[in-house]
C-alpha cells in the first residue's frame, strides 16, 4: 500500500468550519488552487452549534449606542484576564464590523433593529430609535460594556455556517470531506502538505501545497463531559504538536460555559443571560447578584462557572436525575414569545433531550469544558511558529484573541475575522512562494502512516483497547484538571495521563481495520489526543497562578511579575511530557488591572 | 424492570472484499436517558467495534445523523428508546450513496443541490466595506430564518417517492432552500430566472404533495408552505413566460 492519490495545490486548508472556509475563500479570491479537507460535510461542522452571536460594535441597537472597537478591545482584553495579544485584539475588533456586514450582504438573515419602547424581562427600559431601525441589531451578553453581540435567533452559527458555504460553492472551491490529516509532511523546516486517510474508503492520500492552513476547531473532547461536537479532538493541534517543531500556546486556558445542561452536556446558549435569564439554586434563590453585585449573571464565563461551583460546594446544589449535583437556568420570565422566537434553538434542545418547556420549566445546568483558549501558536499574521508555510486559524489556533478567557461571541466573530485577516496573509506568502517537493520524504512520511496502520491491525505494539483508553483519559481530565485546579491534583492527573499515553502506544484493533473501519479512526487520534491532553494538564501544573479560566486554588491570585506570560508546549520525539517554554506578552494597548469583575472585586459571598 | 433491547442493524461495508448486505442483532438492557447516540455508541465500543455510522453534535442541529429507525427517517441523536418498541430497526437513508453500514453519503448530494440550484446571494452590488448594511425589515429577516433553519440532513429526501425514483428531484429540502433565496430581497434573481432552475419536474413541479416530508422534518420546517410558495411563484413564472411567448420546455 501506497498513497491512492496524490493533490497538489497552492493551498491546502485543513478543517471546513468557518475559519477554515473563510480563510480559503481569501485565498481563492486572490486566484489561488485552494483544496479543503474535512472529516465531514462543510455545514456539518462545529460552527454551525454556536448559538448566541457575533460580538460587534456596530452600536444600532439602544444599549448599544455609542459603542466603538476601542471599547470591543477593552471588554475583550479584560476579559482575557490580560493574556490575550492586544495587537491582535485591536485588528479583530477594528475588523468585524466589516465582517458582520460583509456576512449581511452575502445572505445572513441577521435580526434588526425595530423602533420604539422596549421593557426586557431583565428590567432594562430602552427605547430603540427610529433613524437605526432596519439596521443590524444586537443582544446583551458576558463580560461587556455595550450590547453588541449580533444574531439570528439563537441559531446564528449555523447561519452564518452555510451562507459562508454558499460562497465556497459559488466560487466553486475544491472540497474533500471525510477525509482525515493524519500527519503533517515538512523537511525540518517547511511543510509541504498532508498525508490524509480517506474516511470512505481508508485509503491514504498525499496533499502537497505551498501553503498549510489548520482550521480543525478546538479539542474539547479531550474531556468526558464538553459541549464540543463528537469530531471535536483537536486532530490539527495533534498532528502539528506531533512534528516536534510547532508549540501549542497557552494550553492550560480551558473555557466551562456556565450552562451546558446535563446529562447531555449541550449547551444553553449566553444568550439566555443575555437576555435576562437568571440562575437559581435549590432554594429558588438567584444566587449571582450576592457574588457579583454589578455583572450578575453577566460576568464573564469563567468567573460565572466558578461562582457555581462555589455555590454548589456551599450546599447549595440541586440533586436530580439530570445530575449529582447541578443548578437551574430560569427564562420563564421572558415568556413564552421570546423564548421560541428568541432562544428557540436551545429551546429545541430542553425539549428534545430532558423534555422540558423552557417557557415554564426549570433547565438542569452546570459548567461544562466549552472552549479550547490555547492551540497552535501562530503570530499575529496567522504564521504558526516552527515550519514555513503552516499556518492556523480560530479555535485551533492560538492566535491569541482569547488570553485565558474567551468572551462570549468574541469566537464566532474571531472564525470569519481571522479567515479574512489571515487568509489574506496566507495568500500574500502563497503567492511569493515556491515550493520543492522530495518525493522520497513524502513517501516516507506515508510509509511512516503505513506502518502506524499495520501495527494498530496486527496488534504487534500491544492489545489495548482504544475506547477504553479515550475514555480515561476524559475521565482524568474531569477529575483532575477542571475548574478549580490545586497542585497536587494536577499533578496525579499528569501521572495518570502519562500512564495512558504509554498505553495508547500500544493500542492494538480488535477489528480488521479495513475500509473506512471507525476503530482505526479512533485507534490513530488516541495517541495525539493525550499529548494535548499532557499539555492542557502539564501547563497547567506549571502555571502557578490564577489567570482567567485556569484557576488554582493554592496560587489564587493573577501574578503579572512572573506569569504575564504565554506557555509554548513543545513534544520532542521519544518524550512523554511536554517541554514547556515561556515568551513574554505585551500590553502596548491597555496595561494590566482590575477586570472590575470577579473574585478580585467582588471577593466572596458571606455564609447566609 | 428495564426492556431488553434488541437492535436489528443493517451491516454492509462496501469497502470490504466478499462482504453481502445483512442484518445484525445486538442486545442490551435499556436505562435512563437512552438515546440513540448512545446505544450505537455502545454497541460499537463494547460489542462490534466495525459498525460504521455518523454522529457530529449529537445536539440535533448538525443532520448528520439522519437514519431509518424502525421505518422513519429520524435524527438518531434525538430518538429517544423509550418511545421506540423493544425491538428497534435500523437502516441507512434510502437515495442517498452507502458509504458503509449505517453511514451514507449526504455531503456530496447536498453540494450538488447547491450548486445546480445555485443556492448562493445574486446581485451585482459590489460590497463596500465602509458603507452600512442595507436596510431590512426585521419580520423578513426572521422569515428568512425560517427556510434557513434546514440542516441538509436528508430525511425529507429519504421519505419522498419522488426522490426514490427520480434521481435528480430536489426534494423538499431543494425547493425549501430555493424558496428562502426567492424570499431575500438581497437576491436579485428574478421568477424567470428561478424558473430556469426550479420550475420543471426536477424542481417544484415534480413534487406529487404527499407531504411526508413536512410530517417527518426534524427541525419542523413548515415544508408545505415553504413548498406551495415556490410552485405558486412559479406557476405564475411559467405562465407569464407563456404569455411572453417563451416557448417552456
Amino acid at each position: 500500500m501506497s498513497a491512492k492519490h496524490t493533490h497538489i495545490s497552492d493551498v491546502l486548508v485543513v478543517g471546513a468550519g468557518l475559519a477554515a472556509e473563510r480563510s480559503a475563500i481569501e485565498a481563492a479570491e486572490q486566484g489561488l488552487s485552494v483544496i479543503i479537507l474535512s472529516l465531514i460535510p462543510p455545514r456539518r461542522s462545529h460552527s454551525t452549534a454556536a448559538q448566541g452571536g457575533m460580538q460587534a460594535s456596530l452600536g444600532n441597537v439602544a444599549m448599544g449606542l455609542g459603542d466603538n472597537p476601542r471599547i470591543h478591545l477593552e471588554d475583550t482584553i479584560k476579559g482575557s484576564d490580560w493574556g490575550c495579544d492586544q495587537e491582535v485584539a485591536k485588528a479583530f475588533c477594528d475588523t468585524v464590523p466589516i465582517m458582520i456586514r460583509q456576512l449581511d450582504a452575502w445572505g445572513v438573515p441577521w435580526n434588526r433593529v425595530t423602533a420604539g419602547k422596549k421593557k426586557y424581562a431583565s428590567g432594562v427600559e430602552t427605547e430603540d430609535l427610529k433613524e437605526k431601525e432596519g439596521l443590524i441589531t444586537a443582544r446583551d451578553f458576558g463580560g461587556v460594556a455595550k450590547w453588541r453581540c449580533c444574531y439570528t435567533a439563537d441559531g446564528t452559527g449555523h447561519t452564518v455556517m452555510f451562507v459562508v458555504d454558499t460562497v465556497v460553492c459559488k466560487m466553486g472551491i475544491t472540497v474533500h470531506d471525510r477525509m482525515e490529516a493524519i500527519s503533517l509532511i515538512h523537511d525540518g523546516e517547511t511543510c509541504l502538505g498532508v498525508v490524509a486517510r480517506d474516511l470512505r474508503t481508508g485509503d491514504l492520500n498525499v496533499y502537497l501545497a505551498k501553503s498549510t492552513v489548520i482550521g480543525t476547531g478546538g479539542a474539547g473532547r479531550i474531556y468526558a463531559a464538553s459541549t464540543n461536537a463528537v469530531i471535536c479532538e483537536g486532530t490539527g493541534g495533534a498532528i502539528c504538536l506531533n512534528t516536534g517543531l510547532v508549540p501549542l500556546g497557552n494550553m492550560e486556558a480551558v473555557q466551562f460555559h456556565p450552562t451546558g445542561m446535563p446529562p447531555v452536556w449541550i449547551l444553553m446558549t449566553e444568550g439566555a443571560r443575555g437576555d435576562g435569564g437568571y440562575l437559581l439554586d435549590k432554594n429558588m434563590h438567584r444566587f449571582m447578584p450576592d457574588y457579583e453585585p454589578k455583572k450578575k449573571e453577566l460576568a464573564s464565563r469563567d468567573v460565572v462557572s466558578r461562582r457555581m461551583i462555589q455555590h454548589i460546594r456551599a450546599g447549595y446544589g440541586i440533586q436530580s436525575k439530570y445530575a449529582p449535583q447541578h443548578l437551574w437556568l430560569d427564562i420563564r420570565h421572558l415568556g413564552r414569545k421570546w423564548v421560541w422566537n428568541n432562544l428557540r434553538e436551545i429551546s429545541n434542545i430542553a425539549m428534545n433531550f430532558n423534555g422540558l418547556d423552557p417557557a415554564k420549566d426549570l433547565v438542569p445546568v452546570l459548567p461544562t469544558q466549552h472552549y479550547t483558549m490555547g492551540g497552535i501558536r501562530t503570530n499575529k499574521n496567522g504564521f504558526a511558529y516552527g515550519l514555513k508555510g503552516l499556518f492556523a486559524i480560530g479555535e485551533a489556533a492560538c492566535w491569541d484573541l482569547h488570553g485565558f478567557n474567551r468572551l462570549g461571541g468574541n469566537s464566532l466573530a474571531e472564525t470569519v475575522t481571522a479567515g479574512f485577516l489571515v487568509g489574506k496573509e496566507v495568500a500574500k506568502y502563497t503567492l511569493g512562494a515556491t515550493q520543492k517537493f522530495d518525493y522520497k520524504l513524502v513517501e516516507g512520511f506515508v510509509k511512516q502512516e503505513e506502518e502506524r496502520i499495520n501495527n494498530l491491525i496486527s496488534g504487534r505494539n500491544g492489545k489495548e483497547n482504544a475506547y477504553e483508553i479515550k475514555e480515561a483519559m476524559g475521565q482524568a481530565m474531569m477529575d483532575h484538571v477542571h475548574i478549580f485546579r490545586t497542585g497536587p491534583a494536577l499533578q496525579e492527573g499528569v501521572t495518570k495521563l502519562q500512564e495512558l499515553y504509554r498505553r495508547s502506544l500500544k493500542i492494538g484493533l480488535r477489528s480488521s481495520g479495513q475500509g473506512a473501519n471507525p476503530e482505526l479512526a479512533q485507534a490513530l487520534r488516541m495517541p495525539g489526543m493525550i499529548r494535548m491532553a499532557l499539555c492542557v494538564a502539564y501547563g497547567a501544573l506549571m502555571r502557578t497562578e490564577s489567570s482567567g479560566s485556569h484557576s488554582r486554588e493554592d496560587f489564587p491570585k493573577r501574578d503579572d511579575v512572573n506569569w504575564l506570560k504565554r506557555t509554548l508546549a513543545y513534544w520532542k520525539p521519544g518524550a512523554d511530557l511536554p517541554t514547556l517554554d515561556y515568551e513574554p506578552v505585551a500590553t502596548p494597548h491597555m496595561p494590566p488591572g482590575d477586570r472590575g469583575y470577579g473574585e478580585a472585586t467582588a471577593g466572596p459571598k458571606a455564609a447566609k | 424492570m428495564a426492556r431488553q433491547l434488541t437492535f436489528s442493524i443493517f451491516r454492509y461495508n462496501p469497502n470490504k472484499p466478499g462482504d453481502k448486505p445483512r442484518m445484525q442483532e445486538y442486545s442490551f438492557e435499556e436505562f435512563e436517558g437512552l438515546t440513540m447516540f448512545v446505544a450505537l455508541n455502545k454497541i460499537r465500543e463494547e460489542m462490534d467495534p466495525t459498525l460504521m455510522f455518523d454522529f457530529v453534535c449529537r445536539a440535533a442541529i448538525c443532520g448528520s445523523c439522519a437514519m431509518m429507525i424502525n421505518g422513519r427517517p429520524r435524527l438518531a441523536c434525538k430518538t429517544m428508546t423509550i418511545n421506540l418498541p423493544s425491538r428497534i430497526t435500523v437502516m441507512p437513508l434510502p437515495v442517498f450513496k452507502l458509504i458503509g453500514d449505517l453511514s451514507v453519503d449526504t455531503g456530496t448530494w447536498f453540494r450538488n443541490l447547491q450548486v445546480k440550484t445555485e443556492s448562493w446571494i445574486h446581485t451585482n452590488k459590489k460590497f463596500d466595506p465602509n458603507a452600512l448594511e442595507v436596510r431590512m425589515e426585521n419580520k423578513i429577516a426572521e422569515q428568512i430564518y425560517e427556510p434557513e433553519r434546514c440542516v441538509e440532513c436528508g430525511c425529507c429526501v429519504a421519505t419522498c417517492v419522488t426522490a426514490n425514483i427520480r434521481e435528480d428531484f430536489i426534494g423538499a429540502t431543494g425547493i425549501n432552500r430555493v424558496s428562502r433565496f426567492m424570499m431575500d430581497p438581497r437576491d436579485e434573481r428574478s421568477d424567470a430566472e428561478y424558473y430556469e432552475v426550479v420550475g420543471n419536474e426536477d424542481g417544484a413541479f415534480g413534487c406529487v404533495g404527499l407531504m411526508a416530508c413536512a410530517d417527518l422534518c426534524p427541525m419542523e420546517i413548515p415544508l408545505q408552505t415553504q413548498l406551495a410558495y415556490a410552485r405558486r411563484k412559479m406557476a405564475a413564472a411559467g405562465l407569464k413566460l407563456q404569455f411572453a411567448g417563451v416557448k417552456i420546455s
